[in-house]
């Protein structure tokens, strides 16, 4: 895969009542060709900043930015008009034009780029419909709902047929389940358009149904990136374990534990579930040791279209016996044994 | 004369006066009302952040609108008397004192403009610079319209304004309503002529009051 937008060293700073204060400090992000990129943060992480400057709207105080082959670092305003035609973008609050009708909102683009009427007409039907909005043609978004709003917000990204679309948060103005629809939508942009996506989010379910990798962000720094399965699987800081406990509940937490502490008298170990599926083998088997076991918590879900997961068992039996299976389990996936 | 209303003395004088009212709010809306519209514009694109900032142009224009809007009308018309006289060649008449209630008007209307246009939500003219749109091409194709409902309603309120402004205009022989209810009016102690060009005032303002309000809502598509 190849490149589309690549940052290398990139700080920003903005000035404050006379002092610099630093947004963003030495980020370097590589987002291949055709994946649905995502960054995650909380508010104040530099993550809307960031994703401003893949389009000019905001500039680095330093560093190097590519946008599909070609360096925009010293770009001037003038310069990154052309380079925003090619990259659609989509807002939290949907920043639609409200004195516009919904085909107005999605010709707005193409006028700017200077597509002739004809096509102009065919390219916003053409849209609508790939959106699923061609009868709202002359509504007024005050007359939408939020995801119909979202879907026009989308529809006017892609209007000039842009190779990147940056989402800034694009879903978390809307109710869960509209939610699922719009990224649903983004999902198919991406899949069926080929088109790169950048998500900004502070939601880690976001990441967790659309994303192929993610970086997090933290304080203007990128503290982890990776695939979203690995990220998910083995978070390395601290701020990327609270974004995946915000999202995988099959490992029990502080009070989980004690409430089955206080109900268990076996050792309790947490074993994560992986793609391989051999945990009922070993488990099949535990008898063999002397040892019983009980499933006290845990839950298996996809990630990526892999399995993902985590049982939380009761081992009941010698110490040495119990010993022996939390060995055999070790050889097979990750284990850990809740302390008392 | 009696000092009543007589309809054969009065209501020619009455509806030529009305002529000369609506002649001078009309040119005076339009010079005044392009212009403070310009103003307007330019006071909220060149302001910290927004479209084309220029911390000194607009300085200079903040200024200059803070110096002209409040100096009260009827001092206006004899401060600019030079003005006049440098483009018109006299100060008298009823052309002649639309050149001060344009000045009045636009200045005015310049800071209902750029009130109105501040309101416009950041968001709404990122979109547009996202998708590829200059700044003079989002101020041409998009701020206007996305203001229009309360610049209606401010232009409205100006609107207003300029007919209690051609009253005092009439001091400089601008004629009209004004002038009509003071010559046959109150210098012959005629009170039923001041109140009847009073109300026609009056329902000259609720009309175009009315015509604002539903054009602001038509806008607002409320």
């Amino acid at each position: 895969m190849a490149a589309i937008v690549e940052l290398h060293g990139v700080t920003k700073q903005y000035r404050v009542d006379g002092k610099d204060v630093t947004a963003l400090d030495g980020i370097d992000i590589t987002v291949e060709r055709g994946e649905i990129f995502a960054i995650i943060g909380y508010s104040g992480a530099g993550k809307s900043t960031l994703v401003r400057l893949v389009n000019g709207l905001e500039r680095a105080t330093s560093g190097r930015i590519v946008v599909d082959g070609t360096d925009v670092s010293g770009f001037t305003e003038r310069q990154f008009l052309r380079v925003r035609t090619g990259i659609g973008m989509i807002f939290q609050r949907f920043n639609l034009f409200r004195s516009r009708t919904v085909a107005g909102n999605v010709a707005y683009p193409l006028r700017v780029a200077g597509w002739p009427k004809e096509r102009r007409d065919a390219r916003v039907a053409e849209l609508l419909d790939f959106v699923g909005l061609l009868d709202r043609a002359y509504s007024y978004p005050d007359q939408l709902s939020g995801g119909q709003q979202q879907r026009v917000g989308i529809a006017r990204a892609l209007a000039t047929n842009p190779s990147i679309v940056l989402a800034d948060e694009a879903t978390s103005a809307l109710d869960p389940e509209t939610t699922q629809d719009v990224l649903d939508l983004l999902r198919k942009v991406n899949r069926e358009l080929g088109v790169t996506v950048i998500v900004i989010t502070h939601e880690m379910e976001v990441v967790r149904s659309i994303a192929d990798r993610v970086a997090v962000l933290d304080s203007g720094r990128k503290i982890e990136e990776g695939s979203v399965y690995e990220v998910f699987a083995h978070p390395r800081t601290d701020t990327a374990k609270r974004f995946v406990s915000s999202v995988v509940h099959n490992e029990p937490n502080a009070g989980d534990l004690e409430r089955l502490q206080g109900r268990h008298e076996g050792r309790i170990v947490t074993a994560r579930v992986g793609e391989d599926g051999r945990l009922g083998a070993v488990l099949s088997d535990v008898a063999r040791h002397g040892v019983r076991f009980e499933i006290l918590f845990g839950g298996i879900g996809a990630l990526q279209q892999r399995a993902f997961g985590s049982l939380t068992l009761e081992l009941t039996g010698s110490d040495a016996g119990v010993d022996a299976v939390i060995a055999e389990l070790r050889a097979i996936t990750e284990v850990k044994e809740e302390s008392r | 004369m009696r000092n009543t209303w007589e309809g054969d003395v009065h209501l020619p004088l009455l509806i030529e006066a009305l002529g000369k009212t609506g002649y001078m709010v009309s040119l005076t809306l339009l010079i005044g009302g392009l212009l403070g519209l310009a103003l307007g514009l330019a006071l909220y694109a060149t302001r910290q952040g927004s479209l084309l900032p220029n911390r000194a142009v607009f300085a200079a224009l903040n200024v200059i609108v803070n110096i002209v809007r409040p100096i009260p009308f009827i001092i206006l018309i004899a401060a600019v008397q030079p003005l006049t006289v440098l483009l018109t060649g006299g100060y008298i008449g009823t052309e002649r004192a639309v050149i001060p209630l344009a000045i009045a008007t636009m200045f005015g209307f310049s800071r209902i403009v750029e009130q109105n246009l501040v309101t416009i939500e950041p968001g709404v003219i990122e979109a547009a610079r996202a998708s590829g749109a200059g700044p003079w091409r989002i101020l041409g194709t998009l701020v206007i319209p996305e203001a229009l409902g309360p610049l209606i309603l401010g232009f409205t309120f100006v609107f207003v304004a300029v007919i209690d402004m051609t009253a005092v205009a009439g001091i400089v022989g601008g004629g009209g309503l004004g002038n009509f209810a003071i010559s046959y009016g109150f210098q012959r102690y005629n009170t039923e002529v001041v109140w009847v060009a009073v109300i026609v005032i009056i329902v000259l303002v609720q009309l175009v009051q009315l015509l604002g309000n539903w054009l602001a809502r038509k806008a607002l598509r409320r």
